[in-house]
């Protein structure tokens, strides 16, 4: 009778140990990921730091256009070495990149805007594609995603939609979670969204994935106040790239 | 902008452009007696179309009798010199074709496709036809656009700048600026 008792309550102990120990492991999960989101939206230095690794996410045709014509007003000396990743689909976002990183490189003396990279990347699912074999691709989509993300390493995401970004930020954000790599990812809005955010963007408002978010339109600063609002970037000068 | 001077005889060109896109609506509208109408009565007298994917076959025109002349093609790599010769744009709302467009200071009424799924790209065309920067018009209403437009009316399209951003992000890393 006693016995049966004892090890009654010994299984009692023992469950209740496992659920405290369960309690006890997400609750310090939650906080980390609470901590990760906080610190995310904070500058990250206080003295100015050394050159850090750039990861810049070509989308396609208007996207790489907007992109490239940020990176034409940045100071690479900053951001190197410098990676860029485009759809394994579109072959005419690495060329671009190609163009203005040579572009660089005869104005500037040499090796100081360091070294670029060019890669491309799975899609997840091709436009037309039927969702039981994208179960597959988006597998492979993002196993390879997180080769690339190990061989990499970024300290700052640059991207701006569409889809192709999303699974390298959520790779970067486990990264910081688990202490592998802290990176600063920051997502400019395409210009032609004026009143509601991209899938993309939506995602990583939502899910506050991105350090900064930048808007070209005031009605979207409105609507996503965590959003940041900096006017329009598109210079026009066109034909360059 | 961009007409020549010499008076009654001289060209000029209507340019439709539909993009890589698949847009039979919009070159459906345009072969309409209603829209070259408009146009003629504009002053315009040739019509260019590039029709991109699409199957429907305009009817082509030398406009020798006194009428618009019309003439198309499917694809090309020379679309910014057939923008750069026209007198008037009338686009898809794709942003690369309105901001190109808007770049060379052209005319431009925007045609919103209205058989896309995810229609967000009426959302620039519409915002910038507020600013006045160009026209926006649905397939069925684009001749009482052309017919109704008055092109003093538009405000050039200033150009953005991304220096604001590089620098925000510059602030946000910690870099100085220099």
């Amino acid at each position: 009778m006693e016995n049966r008792d004892g090890s009654f309550f010994s299984d009692m102990g023992c469950i209740n140990a496992s659920i405290l120990l369960i309690i006890g492991a997400s609750t310090l999960i939650v906080i980390r990921i609470f901590y990760i989101i906080y610190r995310s939206s904070k500058p990250l230095y206080s003295t100015p730091p050394g050159p850090l690794s750039t990861l810049i996410v070509l989308g396609s045709g208007g996207h790489t256009a907007e992109m490239l014509n940020l990176l034409a007003v940045m100071q690479m000396e900053k951001f190197m070495p410098r990676y860029y990743i485009a759809a394994a689909t579109d072959n005419m976002s690495l060329q671009k990149a190609r163009v203005l990183e040579d572009s660089l490189k005869e104005k500037s003396e040499a090796g100081l805007v360091g070294t670029s990279h060019f890669m491309q990347i799975y899609r997840s699912r091709e436009v037309g594609q039927s969702y039981i074999t994208s179960v597959g691709t988006t597998l492979i989509a993002l196993t390879h995603a997180l080769w690339l993300m190990i061989k990499i390493r970024p300290q700052v995401i640059l991207c701006n939609g569409p889809g192709t970004c999303i699974p390298l930020c959520v790779i970067a954000f486990f990264f910081k979670a688990f202490g592998i790599r802290w990176s600063s990812i920051f997502y400019v809005e395409s210009i032609a969204r004026v009143r509601r955010l991209s899938l993309s963007g939506l995602l990583l408002y939502k899910l506050r994935m991105a350090d900064q978010l930048f808007v070209q339109w005031p009605q979207l600063k409105s609507k996503y106040p965590r959003a940041n609002y900096v006017g329009r970037l598109m210079v026009l000068s066109g034909g360059e790239f | 902008m961009g007409e020549a001077d010499d008076g009654l005889k001289s060209k000029r060109v209507v340019f439709v452009t539909v993009g890589t896109t698949c847009f039979d609506s919009l070159v459906r509208a345009v072969d309409t007696q209603e829209v070259r109408e408009a146009l003629f009565k504009k002053g315009y007298t040739h019509l260019v179309i590039q029709m991109g994917r699409g199957s429907y076959i305009p009817t082509k025109s030398t406009g020798e009798d006194g009428s618009l002349s019309v003439d198309y093609f499917t694809f090309s790599s020379s679309i910014a010199e057939f923008l750069k010769s026209a007198s008037l744009v009338i686009s898809h709302a794709g942003s690369g074709s309105i901001f190109e467009t808007l770049r060379l200071r052209k005319p431009l009424i925007v045609v919103v496709n209205e058989d896309l799924m995810d229609n967000h790209q009426s959302e620039l065309a519409e915002e910038l036809a507020e600013r006045k920067h160009l026209f926006c018009a649905r397939p069925q209403t684009l001749y009482k656009t052309i017919s109704a437009m008055d092109l003093d009316s538009l405000v050039a399209y200033q150009p953005g700048d991304a220096t604001p951003v590089a620098k925000f992000i510059n602030r946000f890393l910690g870099f100085t600026d220099e």
